[in-house]
Protein backbone atom coordinates (compact mmCIF):
# COMPACT_ATOMS: atom_id res chain seq x y z
CA UNK A 1 0.00 0.00 0.00
CA UNK A 2 1.26 3.43 -1.06
CA UNK A 3 1.37 6.32 1.55
CA UNK A 4 3.76 9.31 2.44
CA UNK A 5 6.24 10.03 5.47
CA UNK A 6 6.31 13.60 6.75
CA UNK A 7 9.16 14.76 8.16
CA UNK A 8 8.79 18.08 10.47
CA UNK A 9 11.89 19.82 11.84
CA UNK A 10 11.09 22.11 14.84
CA UNK A 11 12.18 23.97 17.24
CA UNK A 12 12.23 21.62 20.13
CA UNK A 13 13.18 18.27 17.67
CA UNK A 14 11.79 16.08 15.05
CA UNK A 15 8.25 14.47 14.26
CA UNK A 16 7.75 11.83 11.56
CA UNK A 17 3.61 11.90 10.71
CA UNK A 18 2.91 8.36 8.29
CA UNK A 19 -0.95 8.19 6.37
CA UNK A 20 -1.77 5.85 3.72
CA UNK A 21 -2.52 7.00 0.26
CA UNK A 22 -5.88 8.43 1.75
CA UNK A 23 -4.01 10.85 3.94
CA UNK A 24 -6.48 11.03 6.53
CA UNK A 25 -5.29 9.35 9.75
CA UNK A 26 -1.99 10.15 10.83
CA UNK A 27 0.39 8.19 13.02
CA UNK A 28 2.88 10.63 14.65
CA UNK A 29 6.33 9.93 16.14
CA UNK A 30 8.82 12.10 18.15
CA UNK A 31 9.93 14.43 19.05
CA UNK A 32 13.17 12.47 17.87
CA UNK A 33 16.32 14.87 19.72
CA UNK A 34 14.26 16.36 22.23
CA UNK A 35 14.93 19.90 22.90
CA UNK A 36 17.40 20.04 19.97
CA UNK A 37 16.77 22.50 16.84
CA UNK A 38 15.92 20.52 13.80
CA UNK A 39 16.44 22.72 10.82
CA UNK A 40 15.61 20.22 8.28
CA UNK A 41 15.13 16.04 7.66
CA UNK A 42 15.52 14.98 3.88
CA UNK A 43 14.95 11.47 2.90
CA UNK A 44 17.08 10.35 0.18
CA UNK A 45 15.01 9.36 -3.24
CA UNK A 46 17.34 6.59 -3.81
CA UNK A 47 16.77 5.20 -0.28
CA UNK A 48 13.68 6.16 1.58
CA UNK A 49 14.70 4.66 4.72
CA UNK A 50 17.92 6.89 4.90
CA UNK A 51 17.26 10.31 6.19
CA UNK A 52 19.18 13.33 7.21
CA UNK A 53 18.57 15.30 10.22
CA UNK A 54 20.18 18.81 11.00
CA UNK A 55 20.40 19.20 14.62
CA UNK A 56 21.51 22.11 16.57
CA UNK A 57 21.58 23.76 19.27
CA UNK A 58 22.96 27.19 20.37
CA UNK A 59 24.82 25.32 23.38
CA UNK A 60 26.35 22.31 21.83
CA UNK A 61 26.41 23.45 17.98
CA UNK A 62 25.93 21.44 15.47
CA UNK A 63 25.83 17.78 14.78
CA UNK A 64 24.03 15.91 11.78
CA UNK A 65 21.92 12.42 11.91
CA UNK A 66 21.20 9.67 9.56
CA UNK A 67 18.78 7.24 10.05
CA UNK A 68 18.87 4.17 7.58
CA UNK A 69 15.52 2.66 8.83
CA UNK A 70 13.04 5.33 7.79
CA UNK A 71 13.76 7.17 11.27
CA UNK A 72 13.27 4.61 13.47
CA UNK A 73 16.81 5.11 14.85
CA UNK A 74 19.63 7.46 14.31
CA UNK A 75 23.42 7.18 13.97
CA UNK A 76 25.64 10.70 14.65
CA UNK A 77 27.90 10.97 11.80
CA UNK A 78 30.43 13.48 10.82
CA UNK A 79 29.70 17.11 11.86
CA UNK A 80 33.25 18.63 10.60
CA UNK A 81 32.65 21.18 8.40
CA UNK A 82 35.77 23.17 7.56
CA UNK A 83 35.74 25.51 5.22
CA UNK A 84 37.92 25.33 2.22
CA UNK A 85 40.40 27.97 1.21
CA UNK A 86 38.14 31.01 -0.17
CA UNK A 87 37.15 34.54 0.27
CA UNK A 88 38.11 34.87 4.77
CA UNK A 89 35.41 37.52 5.09
CA UNK A 90 32.35 38.77 3.98
CA UNK A 91 30.26 41.87 4.35
CA UNK A 92 28.81 42.53 8.26
CA UNK A 93 25.72 44.45 8.93
CA UNK A 94 27.92 47.21 9.62
CA UNK A 95 29.72 47.44 6.44
CA UNK A 96 32.55 45.68 7.74
CA UNK A 97 34.19 42.71 6.56
CA UNK A 98 33.58 39.40 8.94
CA UNK A 99 34.95 36.05 9.06
CA UNK A 100 33.67 33.14 7.62
CA UNK A 101 31.93 30.89 10.73
CA UNK A 102 30.25 27.67 10.36
CA UNK A 103 26.95 28.19 12.41
CA UNK A 104 24.55 25.38 11.28
CA UNK A 105 23.23 23.12 8.35
CA UNK A 106 20.26 24.76 6.82
CA UNK A 107 18.94 21.95 4.73
CA UNK A 108 20.03 18.56 3.33
CA UNK A 109 19.55 17.58 -0.86
CA UNK A 110 19.98 13.71 -0.62
CA UNK A 111 21.17 13.06 -4.48
CA UNK A 112 19.08 11.29 -6.88
CA UNK A 113 21.05 8.24 -7.81
CA UNK A 114 23.37 7.68 -4.95
CA UNK A 115 22.63 6.78 -1.44
CA UNK A 116 25.47 7.94 -0.22
CA UNK A 117 26.04 11.67 -1.55
CA UNK A 118 24.01 14.12 -0.01
CA UNK A 119 24.64 18.03 -0.17
CA UNK A 120 24.45 20.26 2.99
CA UNK A 121 23.55 24.01 2.74
CA UNK A 122 25.03 25.86 5.39
CA UNK A 123 25.58 29.28 7.54
CA UNK A 124 27.85 31.00 7.12
CA UNK A 125 26.88 30.25 3.38
CA UNK A 126 28.28 27.13 1.70
CA UNK A 127 27.76 24.61 -0.05
CA UNK A 128 29.19 20.93 0.91
CA UNK A 129 29.16 17.44 -0.31
CA UNK A 130 29.82 14.43 1.53
CA UNK A 131 29.87 11.15 -0.60
CA UNK A 132 30.48 8.28 2.33
CA UNK A 133 27.06 8.90 3.76
CA UNK A 134 27.80 11.39 6.23
CA UNK A 135 31.36 10.38 7.53
CA UNK A 136 33.28 13.64 6.17
CA UNK A 137 32.30 16.78 4.31
CA UNK A 138 33.79 18.71 1.44
CA UNK A 139 33.14 22.06 0.70
CA UNK A 140 32.38 23.10 -2.76
CA UNK A 141 34.78 26.62 -2.78
CA UNK A 142 34.02 27.55 -6.08
CA UNK A 143 30.80 29.06 -4.90
CA UNK A 144 32.21 31.38 -2.52
CA UNK A 145 34.57 32.69 -5.22
CA UNK A 146 31.67 34.64 -6.89
CA UNK A 147 31.99 37.84 -5.00
CA UNK A 148 31.86 36.49 -1.75
CA UNK A 149 33.65 39.23 -0.23
CA UNK A 150 30.13 41.22 -0.99
CA UNK A 151 27.83 38.57 0.40
CA UNK A 152 25.97 39.73 3.47
CA UNK A 153 23.68 37.65 5.87
CA UNK A 154 20.13 38.49 5.96
CA UNK A 155 18.15 38.72 9.69
CA UNK A 156 17.98 34.79 9.56
CA UNK A 157 21.85 34.30 9.00
CA UNK A 158 23.18 34.51 6.08
CA UNK A 159 22.44 30.87 4.82
CA UNK A 160 22.74 28.90 2.17
CA UNK A 161 18.79 27.47 2.10
CA UNK A 162 17.93 25.64 -1.32
CA UNK A 163 20.06 23.56 -3.16
CA UNK A 164 17.99 22.14 -6.24
CA UNK A 165 19.75 19.65 -8.57
CA UNK A 166 18.45 19.45 -11.81
CA UNK A 167 17.72 15.59 -12.34
CA UNK A 168 18.11 15.62 -16.36
CA UNK A 169 21.87 16.46 -15.91
CA UNK A 170 23.72 15.51 -12.67
CA UNK A 171 26.84 18.65 -13.68
CA UNK A 172 23.93 21.13 -12.85
CA UNK A 173 23.13 22.80 -9.20
CA UNK A 174 21.67 25.64 -8.28
CA UNK A 175 21.38 27.02 -4.85
CA UNK A 176 20.20 30.11 -3.01
CA UNK A 177 21.40 32.19 -0.39
CA UNK A 178 20.13 35.50 1.83
CA UNK A 179 20.97 37.46 1.37
CA UNK A 180 23.30 36.73 -2.07
CA UNK A 181 21.02 35.78 -4.32
CA UNK A 182 20.93 32.36 -6.66
CA UNK A 183 23.59 30.64 -8.31
CA UNK A 184 24.04 28.23 -10.41
CA UNK A 185 26.76 25.48 -11.32
CA UNK A 186 27.08 23.39 -14.37
CA UNK A 187 30.14 20.97 -14.18
CA UNK A 188 28.99 19.84 -10.69
CA UNK A 189 29.85 22.37 -8.33
CA UNK A 190 33.27 23.33 -9.03
CA UNK A 191 32.54 26.87 -10.97
CA UNK A 192 29.19 28.81 -10.10
CA UNK A 193 28.17 31.94 -11.57
CA UNK A 194 24.92 34.25 -10.16
CA UNK A 195 22.17 33.60 -11.82
CA UNK A 196 20.34 36.95 -10.50
CA UNK A 197 19.59 38.95 -13.74
CA UNK A 198 15.89 40.40 -13.43
CA UNK A 199 16.23 40.22 -10.00
CA UNK A 200 15.53 43.70 -8.73
CA UNK A 201 15.63 44.35 -5.02
CA UNK A 202 14.48 48.20 -3.69
CA UNK A 203 16.56 47.45 -0.42
CA UNK A 204 19.72 47.63 -2.62
CA UNK A 205 21.61 50.83 -3.48
CA UNK A 206 21.59 49.22 -6.83
CA UNK A 207 18.33 47.43 -7.41
CA UNK A 208 19.23 45.43 -9.85
CA UNK A 209 23.22 44.16 -8.73
CA UNK A 210 24.35 41.19 -9.18
CA UNK A 211 24.85 39.82 -5.61
CA UNK A 212 22.87 40.86 -2.67
CA UNK A 213 19.78 39.98 -3.37
CA UNK A 214 17.41 38.42 -0.74
CA UNK A 215 15.97 34.97 -2.28
CA UNK A 216 13.80 32.92 0.15
CA UNK A 217 12.91 29.58 -1.57
CA UNK A 218 13.79 28.21 -5.13
CA UNK A 219 11.94 25.25 -6.65
CA UNK A 220 11.85 23.36 -10.04
CA UNK A 221 9.57 21.05 -11.36
CA UNK A 222 11.56 17.68 -12.81
CA UNK A 223 9.91 17.39 -16.00
CA UNK A 224 11.38 21.32 -16.94
CA UNK A 225 14.90 21.59 -15.21
CA UNK A 226 14.76 24.83 -16.97
CA UNK A 227 12.05 26.74 -15.26
CA UNK A 228 12.54 27.56 -11.75
CA UNK A 229 10.50 29.45 -9.32
CA UNK A 230 11.57 31.95 -6.46
CA UNK A 231 9.90 33.10 -3.71
CA UNK A 232 12.01 36.54 -3.16
CA UNK A 233 12.18 38.78 0.09
CA UNK A 234 9.50 40.52 -1.89
CA UNK A 235 8.78 39.25 -5.09
CA UNK A 236 7.61 35.80 -6.52
CA UNK A 237 9.61 35.22 -9.79
CA UNK A 238 10.13 32.71 -12.26
CA UNK A 239 12.85 31.44 -15.00
CA UNK A 240 12.83 29.71 -17.99
CA UNK A 241 15.99 29.78 -19.24
CA UNK A 242 17.76 28.27 -16.04
CA UNK A 243 18.31 31.56 -14.54
CA UNK A 244 20.02 33.67 -17.41
CA UNK A 245 16.61 36.17 -16.90
CA UNK A 246 13.65 35.69 -14.13
CA UNK A 247 10.71 37.87 -14.84
CA UNK A 248 7.67 38.63 -11.73
CA UNK A 249 4.68 36.63 -11.75
CA UNK A 250 3.73 38.05 -8.46
CA UNK A 251 0.32 39.21 -10.25
CA UNK A 252 -2.60 39.70 -8.38
CA UNK A 253 -1.08 38.10 -5.03
CA UNK A 254 -2.56 40.01 -1.51
CA UNK A 255 1.06 40.04 -0.79
CA UNK A 256 4.00 39.16 -2.43
CA UNK A 257 6.34 38.88 0.67
CA UNK A 258 6.44 35.00 2.12
CA UNK A 259 9.36 32.72 2.51
CA UNK A 260 8.23 28.79 0.99
CA UNK A 261 7.64 28.16 -2.69
CA UNK A 262 6.23 24.76 -4.24
CA UNK A 263 5.47 23.61 -7.61
CA UNK A 264 2.72 20.49 -7.86
CA UNK A 265 3.88 17.19 -8.77
CA UNK A 266 2.16 16.56 -11.73
CA UNK A 267 1.06 20.01 -13.02
CA UNK A 268 4.13 21.83 -13.75
CA UNK A 269 2.44 25.32 -14.01
CA UNK A 270 0.86 24.54 -10.91
CA UNK A 271 2.69 26.78 -8.35
CA UNK A 272 2.17 27.49 -4.71
CA UNK A 273 3.42 30.69 -2.06
CA UNK A 274 2.24 31.64 1.32
CA UNK A 275 1.55 34.93 1.77
CA UNK A 276 2.92 37.26 4.46
CA UNK A 277 1.79 40.66 5.37
CA UNK A 278 5.73 42.17 5.37
CA UNK A 279 9.15 41.98 6.31
CA UNK A 280 8.23 43.83 9.19
CA UNK A 281 4.76 42.01 10.35
CA UNK A 282 5.81 38.26 9.61
CA UNK A 283 2.31 37.05 9.66
CA UNK A 284 -0.35 36.47 6.99
CA UNK A 285 -2.97 39.79 5.68
CA UNK A 286 -5.79 40.08 7.29
CA UNK A 287 -5.10 37.14 10.03
CA UNK A 288 -6.08 34.92 7.63
CA UNK A 289 -3.80 31.75 6.61
CA UNK A 290 -4.04 31.45 3.19
CA UNK A 291 -2.34 29.61 0.25
CA UNK A 292 -2.30 30.79 -2.91
CA UNK A 293 -2.29 28.47 -6.12
CA UNK A 294 -1.55 29.85 -9.44
CA UNK A 295 -2.39 27.41 -12.01
CA UNK A 296 -0.65 29.67 -15.09
CA UNK A 297 2.70 29.52 -13.37
CA UNK A 298 2.31 32.97 -11.58
CA UNK A 299 0.42 36.11 -12.18
CA UNK A 300 -2.86 34.58 -12.15
CA UNK A 301 -3.53 33.35 -8.51
CA UNK A 302 -6.61 31.97 -5.93
CA UNK A 303 -6.37 31.50 -2.65
CA UNK A 304 -6.77 28.22 -0.86
CA UNK A 305 -8.80 28.70 2.51
CA UNK A 306 -10.93 25.69 3.39
CA UNK A 307 -9.59 24.44 6.55
CA UNK A 308 -6.98 26.64 7.26
CA UNK A 309 -7.35 29.30 10.05
CA UNK A 310 -9.45 32.25 8.43
CA UNK A 311 -9.69 34.35 11.79
CA UNK A 312 -6.71 35.50 14.60
CA UNK A 313 -4.12 33.61 12.64
CA UNK A 314 -0.63 35.31 13.12
CA UNK A 315 1.29 32.00 12.49
CA UNK A 316 4.35 32.47 9.70
CA UNK A 317 5.15 29.58 7.51
CA UNK A 318 9.51 29.26 6.77
CA UNK A 319 10.99 28.73 3.69
CA UNK A 320 11.29 25.19 4.17
CA UNK A 321 8.07 24.35 5.99
CA UNK A 322 5.78 23.74 2.33
CA UNK A 323 6.07 20.61 0.03
CA UNK A 324 4.18 18.31 -1.78
CA UNK A 325 4.15 14.43 -2.20
CA UNK A 326 3.74 12.78 -5.57
CA UNK A 327 0.62 10.88 -5.27
CA UNK A 328 -2.29 10.95 -7.45
CA UNK A 329 -3.89 14.20 -6.57
CA UNK A 330 -0.90 15.83 -5.30
CA UNK A 331 -0.76 16.18 -1.55
CA UNK A 332 0.39 19.98 -0.46
CA UNK A 333 1.59 19.94 3.33
CA UNK A 334 3.05 23.28 5.16
CA UNK A 335 4.11 23.78 8.72
CA UNK A 336 3.61 27.04 10.99
CA UNK A 337 5.35 28.82 13.48
CA UNK A 338 2.54 27.90 16.00
CA UNK A 339 3.33 24.29 15.43
CA UNK A 340 0.49 22.96 13.56
CA UNK A 341 1.00 21.13 10.05
CA UNK A 342 -1.24 21.28 8.01
CA UNK A 343 -2.19 19.06 4.60
CA UNK A 344 -4.57 18.95 1.61
CA UNK A 345 -4.57 15.46 -0.01
CA UNK A 346 -6.43 17.24 -3.17
CA UNK A 347 -3.60 20.00 -4.68
CA UNK A 348 -4.73 22.66 -2.13
CA UNK A 349 -8.32 22.50 -2.08
CA UNK A 350 -8.91 21.43 1.67
CA UNK A 351 -7.01 21.30 4.19
CA UNK A 352 -6.69 19.52 7.57
CA UNK A 353 -4.68 19.95 10.65
CA UNK A 354 -2.49 16.67 11.03
CA UNK A 355 -1.33 17.97 14.37
CA UNK A 356 -2.12 21.34 16.02
CA UNK A 357 1.09 21.97 19.38
CA UNK A 358 4.09 20.94 17.87
CA UNK A 359 6.70 23.16 18.95
CA UNK A 360 7.36 26.01 16.21
CA UNK A 361 8.03 24.43 12.68
CA UNK A 362 11.28 24.96 10.48
CA UNK A 363 10.85 22.64 8.19
CA UNK A 364 8.35 20.35 6.09
CA UNK A 365 9.33 17.46 3.74
CA UNK A 366 7.21 14.74 2.46
CA UNK A 367 8.52 11.26 1.15
CA UNK A 368 6.20 9.41 -1.27
CA UNK A 369 6.42 5.74 -0.57
CA UNK A 370 5.63 2.44 -2.73
CA UNK B 1 40.30 7.72 36.22
CA UNK B 2 39.56 10.73 35.11
CA UNK B 3 35.40 11.27 36.27
CA UNK B 4 33.99 13.99 33.98
CA UNK B 5 30.05 14.96 34.46
CA UNK B 6 28.30 16.08 30.82
CA UNK B 7 25.15 17.83 30.64
CA UNK B 8 21.84 15.27 29.50
CA UNK B 9 21.73 16.69 25.58
CA UNK B 10 25.70 15.47 25.27
CA UNK B 11 24.89 11.97 27.13
CA UNK B 12 22.41 11.46 24.61
CA UNK B 13 24.46 12.68 21.76
CA UNK B 14 26.87 9.87 23.15
CA UNK B 15 24.70 7.36 23.60
CA UNK B 16 25.75 7.13 27.26
CA UNK B 17 23.29 5.00 29.63
CA UNK B 18 20.45 7.11 31.16
CA UNK B 19 21.33 7.55 34.26
CA UNK B 20 24.92 7.54 34.23
CA UNK B 21 26.21 11.25 34.40
CA UNK B 22 29.78 10.53 34.47
CA UNK B 23 32.06 9.46 32.29
CA UNK B 24 35.33 7.90 33.05
CA UNK B 25 38.50 8.26 30.82
CA UNK B 26 42.06 7.61 31.33
CA UNK B 27 44.14 10.76 30.37
CA UNK B 28 47.85 10.16 29.23
CA UNK B 29 50.27 13.08 30.24
CA UNK B 30 49.53 15.93 32.19
CA UNK B 31 45.89 16.50 33.20
CA UNK B 32 44.82 19.80 31.30
CA UNK B 33 41.54 20.81 30.32
CA UNK B 34 42.56 20.41 27.20
CA UNK B 35 44.20 16.61 27.17
CA UNK B 36 40.89 15.57 29.30
CA UNK B 37 38.18 17.25 26.47
CA UNK B 38 40.98 15.90 23.67
CA UNK B 39 40.11 12.11 25.83
CA UNK B 40 36.46 12.71 25.78
CA UNK B 41 35.82 13.48 22.17
CA UNK B 42 37.84 11.02 21.15
CA UNK B 43 36.14 8.10 23.17
CA UNK B 44 32.89 9.80 21.98
CA UNK B 45 33.37 10.77 18.70
CA UNK B 46 29.79 12.36 18.67
CA UNK B 47 30.74 15.02 21.14
CA UNK B 48 33.66 16.78 18.70
CA UNK B 49 32.76 19.90 18.27
CA UNK B 50 29.60 20.07 20.61
CA UNK B 51 32.40 21.11 23.73
CA UNK B 52 34.94 23.49 21.60
CA UNK B 53 34.36 25.38 18.35
CA UNK B 54 35.74 22.93 15.83
CA UNK B 55 37.62 26.23 13.82
CA UNK B 56 38.85 27.97 16.68
CA UNK B 57 39.06 24.95 19.60
CA UNK B 58 37.62 27.20 22.10
CA UNK B 59 35.46 26.72 24.50
CA UNK B 60 31.58 27.06 23.19
CA UNK B 61 30.58 30.16 24.49
CA UNK B 62 27.52 28.52 26.16
CA UNK B 63 29.54 25.89 28.21
CA UNK B 64 31.44 26.55 31.16
CA UNK B 65 34.03 23.73 33.18
CA UNK B 66 33.77 23.65 36.87
CA UNK B 67 35.82 21.68 39.18
CA UNK B 68 36.48 21.55 43.08
CA UNK B 69 33.73 24.48 43.54
CA UNK B 70 35.64 26.76 40.75
CA UNK B 71 34.96 28.01 37.60
CA UNK B 72 37.63 26.78 35.12
CA UNK B 73 35.83 28.40 32.18
CA UNK B 74 38.27 31.20 31.59
CA UNK B 75 41.18 29.47 32.94
CA UNK B 76 44.46 28.37 30.25
CA UNK B 77 43.48 24.80 28.90
CA UNK B 78 46.99 23.64 29.53
CA UNK B 79 46.91 24.51 32.75
CA UNK B 80 47.04 21.61 35.10
CA UNK B 81 43.50 20.91 36.59
CA UNK B 82 43.12 20.16 40.57
CA UNK B 83 45.00 17.00 42.16
CA UNK B 84 41.42 16.11 43.13
CA UNK B 85 40.32 15.85 39.65
CA UNK B 86 44.00 14.45 38.00
CA UNK B 87 43.10 11.36 40.80
CA UNK B 88 39.78 10.98 40.53
CA UNK B 89 38.50 12.18 43.71
CA UNK B 90 36.07 14.91 42.02
CA UNK B 91 34.66 15.07 38.69
CA UNK B 92 35.47 17.81 36.14
CA UNK B 93 32.05 19.21 35.22
CA UNK B 94 30.92 20.25 31.46
CA UNK B 95 28.07 22.35 32.02
CA UNK B 96 25.45 23.85 29.95
CA UNK B 97 25.07 27.45 31.10
CA UNK B 98 21.46 28.46 32.19
CA UNK B 99 20.98 30.83 29.25
CA UNK B 100 17.34 32.49 28.74
CA UNK B 101 14.68 34.43 30.42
Amino acid sequence: MSGVRVLVGTRKGAFILTSDERRQEWDVTGPHFPGWEIYHLKGSPADPNRIWASQSSSWFGQTVQRSDDGGKTWTAVGNDFSYADGPVTHQWYDGTQHPWAFARVWHFEPSPTDPDTVYAGVEDAALFRSTDAGATWQELPGLRAVQGERWQPGAGGMCLHSIVLDPANPDRIFVAISAAGVFRSDDGGETWVAATRGLTSDFLPDPGASIGHCVHNITMHPSRPETLFMQKHWDVMRTDNAGELWHEVSGNLPSDFGFPIAVHAHEPETIYVVPITSDEHHFPPEGKLRVYRSRTGGNEWEALTDGLPQEDCYVNVLRDAMAVDRLPGCGVYLGTTGGQVYASADGGDHWQAIVRDLPSVVSVEVQTLA
Amino acid sequence: MIRVALPAHLRTLAGIPSGEREVRLAVAGPVTQRAVLDALESAYPPLGGMVRDRATGRRRPLVRFFACQEDLSHAAPDDPLPEAVATGREPYLVVGAIAGG
